[in-house]
């Protein structure tokens, strides 16, 4: 019994232990919250998209803090795996009755389609390296958003129907999924915060499974160091290409969380500025740190929802935290002073003693 | 004839998107960071030129030096206050930085001037020119468009070949460490590289306001973007890549607004991009680095 | 015996500028081969040669008799060479023991659907991987310090990580880049003894390039000379002591 005690908070295992602990914690706090005590709908708003952008931010931290190359599409995976679950729920709404089942497969389907097109856009964005990379991946992203954007498909008695860049569907009795810019409309909701926990676990489960394994090690020995990697055999576009892709399904499966928790979702919701968010929740939380990035993503994406009082200001506010924090984590100065802070507390401690 | 007018037009664009791509590469060439702020500035600079004309009718030209001069300090302010710090940073730090500094500005910017779409007046001109008994049109805004950016390349090039700044500014893009032991100053050199990139971004956003006569406080956000892309796409870095690059995404995109599809054009814009980036993985003219083992 | 390592009128240009040219090598299995030179003779220029870092312009490699001409670095690596570097090359932000686990991700493989799903494949792998890097960790001194971050090592002691790591990928020939310099005499006498008894243990040929020229005189069977890119003089230790060309390359005219 102590023995897996000692193991679970061996220096190897801590993360991954404190990360399920906190997460499940998290969960239940909030089931008894809001089962007892009750909630505001602003918070209970609030848990699923929360959940989508932990999944978000996480996948993000696998290719620029695990793999270390900067991608400023992500929200592109997302809105793949978004709009492609909701087609499947669509279309699966008459077949497959339960609400779960549905939703588990048309999280599924978001994830590897989302992944599929992640495969394909690795082959040419790994050819390039640093910043020619992160230009690439917001090329993509824009693509993403900007294709989504003129899509219209429904579907009928005669089955589905799709026009692109401008709306030649005449269905009859039937439904439309994606009207073009307008995105999905009328989407059964079927997510839930227990499914956002779910797939945090998920989520999770793969990051770790994947850092403790031959996989993990050569995504990051080719992170830190090109040459060396290859010196031992490693090839560098073969385990990049695995972390783009692992990445680019788990955005997915944000994505179609994030999608059947609305009955309308436009495609505008996934553009640059989503990407750049993800961004800066990983940053916040550290670079392949996985329990700083869901703390960064809680605190980052609840705080500014919190703060809607203050309007206008908000935003304002988010800017200036955003500027201040990277100089004060960044300042020697300032890392000199928290140092001696430190010191003295400790100093008076021991005199106390 | 009508492609004509679509290609001069698109040239008049490109050209918009090459002034904007100078003070992203050559930010990049001196600091190595990514501005993202960059396409705010161009924001800044308009909603100067707006109230200047509209509310204090000034004469254009006047209006034009004030944003320049009010865009020019922003630009130092910034640098100075928000990018200085963080020379010995992470890349990633200072782009997070960068991306706070643009998010600051679109919301003071929103909170001073409102959310609402303000309509840009004509400060410079309004006329066009009509060729072949009419059969071609060129608006004088858009002959004046090409021209600036002809003059600020000639001008830049010439500055930076020909100067004592100019070649500071090539040393420290060259090598930094050196080009301090060579007694260069390498914030002041910085901190011009910025004043010129804003004081170009100011230019730009006056000539993007006349083409499309509109004000929100997001206006930099998408043509920075495109911008930022076209300096890419030259070869980031490179001034003669950025006019390459601007000319070249302007003209492309406008002619598939015009034959293929409105809708479409971003699409097509960064394919272009992403082919251009396969054939040749640093840009148009941009120079290859090595590693040394 | 048919030499492990065979290389053929090497020869590599940069721009017209010839670094490399003409140079003949053999290195037999269970050899310890040096390659010394003054600075920038093109003694890692070889190595980057030998481990496909950089292509050479004329000549040819051939590992156990295969030519490894149109193989990459990987490629090479898996054929059987494994090197370490002049500026050492670490994983600064994996443990130590990761390191080195990192070399063996060739040898014992399991797919990536192992990976998730815990199989047996997987835990077995993972279970070799973790004995052999401990074994090697215990040879080089490292065993106390096994979860410590790579960079956080003393310099010594990033020097024997970097050649554990290379052992990892279980190596024909191995190639070392000045394994001794920036080590104190202690350490380079600890040193050799390792490179000894890992030749003995692992039954593997090494190349190795060093300046400290008693480390080299005393642990070198057979050692080559470059000079300006080509091949200076070979021999063993004693007939390169007194070579005059040798003796006037180093000190000078």
């Amino acid at each position: 019994m102590k023995n897996i005690f000692a193991d679970l908070f061996s220096k190897k295992n801590r993360s991954r232990t404190i990360s399920f602990l906190m997460v499940t914690c998290a969960y239940i706090l909030i089931e008894v919250i809001m089962n007892t005590v009750g909630m505001s709908r602003l918070f209970k708003s609030l848990l699923v998209p929360t959940c989508c952008y932990i999944i978000l931010a996480l996948s993000l931290n696998l290719v620029v803090g695990i793999s270390g190359e900067l991608s400023l599409g992500h929200a592109g995976f997302m809105a793949i795996g978004a709009f492609s679950a909701v087609i499947v729920s669509g279309l699966t709404v008459s077949s497959i009755t339960n609400d779960i089942l549905r939703l588990v497969v048309s999280a599924a389907c978001g994830s590897i389609i989302s992944g599929i097109f992640g495969f394909i856009i690795s082959v040419p964005v790994l050819k390039l390296s640093g910043d020619y990379l992160a230009i690439v991946t917001l090329a993509f992203g824009q693509i993403i958003k900007s294709l989504i954007t003129n899509i219209y498909l429904g579907f009928d008695a005669n089955g589905i129907q799709m026009s692109f860049v401008t709306n030649t569907l005449s269905l009859e009795g039937g439904k439309m999924l994606l009207s073009g810019p307008m995105g999905a409309t009328d989407t059964a909701k079927i997510s839930n915060f227990t499914s956002g926990f779910v797939m945090i676990l998920i989520t999770l489960f793969v990051i770790y499974s994947m850092i403790n394994s031959r996989h993990g090690r050569a995504i990051m020995s080719a992170r830190d160091n090109r040459i060396a990697a290859e010196s031992i055999g490693i090839s560098i576009t073969r385990t990049k290409t695995l972390a783009f892709v692992v990445s680019s399904i788990l955005a997915g499966m944000a994505g179609a969380l994030y999608a059947l928790n609305y009955s309308t979702l436009q495609p505008a919701k996934f553009d640059f500025n989503t990407s750049i968010l993800a961004l800066v929740y990983v940053v916040f939380g550290g670079l392949g740190n996985i329990n700083g990035t869901i703390v960064s993503t809680v605190v980052l994406y609840v705080l500014p929802e919190l703060l809607r009082s203050l309007q206008d200001y908000r935003m304002l506010i988010y800017a200036i935290v955003l500027i201040v924090v990277m100089q004060m984590t960044n300042s020697a100065k300032i890392k000199e002073l928290m140092e001696k802070l430190g010191k003295k507390i400790f100093k008076k401690g021991e005199v106390k003693e | 004839m009508t492609f004509l007018t679509y290609l001069i037009s698109g040239l008049a664009l490109g050209s918009v998107y090459a002034i904007i791509a100078l003070g992203y590469t050559m930010v990049y060439g001196i600091a190595k960071m990514l501005n993202f702020a960059h396409g705010d500035i161009i924001m800044a600079g308009g909603y100067v030129a707006f109230y200047a004309f509209s509310k204090f009718g000034l004469p254009g030209y006047l209006c034009i030096i004030l944003s320049i001069i009010f865009s020019t300090i922003l630009g130092v302010i910034i640098e100075r206050l928000a990018y200085k710090p963080l020379r010995a940073a992470s890349s990633l730090s200072v782009l997070i930085t960068a991306i706070g500094v643009s998010y600051f500005l679109q919301n003071a910017a929103q909170l001073m001037f409102g959310s609402d779409t303000k309509i840009f007046p004509a400060m410079l001109t309004d006329g066009s020119l009509k060729l072949f008994n009419g059969q071609l049109t060129i608006s004088y805004l858009t002959i004046i468009t090409i021209v600036t950016c002809i003059i600020i390349m000639v001008g830049l090039t010439t500055f930076i070949n020909k100067t004592k700044i100019g070649k500071a500014m090539r040393a420290c893009a060259e090598d930094k460490g050196a080009a301090q032991l060579m007694g260069i100053n390498l914030n002041t050199t910085i901190s011009i590289t910025f004043a010129i990139g804003s004081g170009l971004a100011a230019i730009a956003a006056v000539l993007l306001c006349s083409t499309y006569p509109s004000l929100s406080p997001t206006l930099g956000s998408m043509p920075g973007i495109k911008a930022f892309t076209a300096a890419v796409f030259g070869g980031i870095g490179s001034i003669p890549g950025a006019l390459l690059g601007g000319i070249l995404l302007g003209i492309i995109e406008n002619l598939t607004k015009a034959y293929i599809s409105t809708q479409l054009s971003d699409a097509i814009v960064f394919t272009v991009l992403i082919v251009v980036l396969l054939i040749k993985p640093t840009g148009l003219l941009g120079k290859k680095e090595n590693v040394k083992v | 015996m048919n030499p492990v390592l065979e290389v053929k009128d090497l020869g590599i240009d940069f721009g017209g500028l010839t670094a490399v040219n003409n140079l003949d090598m053999e290195v037999y299995p269970n050899e310890i081969v040096g390659l010394i030179g003054p600075n920038g003779a093109g003694k890692t220029t070889v190595f980057n040669m030998l481990t496909k870092v950089y292509r050479p312009t004329r000549g040819q490699m051939f590992l156990d008799g295969t030519n490894i001409e149109k193989m990459n670095t990987v490629e090479v690596n898996k054929a059987g060479i494994a090197r370490t570097f002049q500026n050492i090359r670490l994983f600064s932000n994996l443990s130590v023991i990761d390191n080195v686990k990192a070399g063996m991700n060739n040898l014992y493989e399991y797919s990536f659907f192992d990976t998730i799903f815990h199989t047996r494949k997987r835990n077995d792998n993972e279970k070799l991987i973790e004995q052999k890097a401990l074994d090697l960790l215990e040879i080089f001194n490292l065993s106390e310090m096994k979860d410590v971050e790579a960079s956080a090592l003393p310099y010594g002691a990033q020097r024997r990580l970097e050649i554990a790591r290379a052992l990892a990928t279980n190596p024909k020939v191995l190639l070392l880049d000045e394994p001794a310099a920036g080590m104190n005499p202690q350490e380079t006498e600890d040193l050799m003894n390792t490179i000894r008894f890992v030749r003995d243990r692992f039954n593997i040929a090494i190349l190795l390039i060093e300046h400290d020229m008693s480390l080299v005189m005393n642990i070198c069977e057979r050692i080559y000379v470059l000079n300006y890119g080509t091949l200076l003089a070979k021999g063993g230790p004693d007939e390169i002591k007194n070579d005059e060309k040798v003796i006037k390359a180093y000190l000078g005219d």
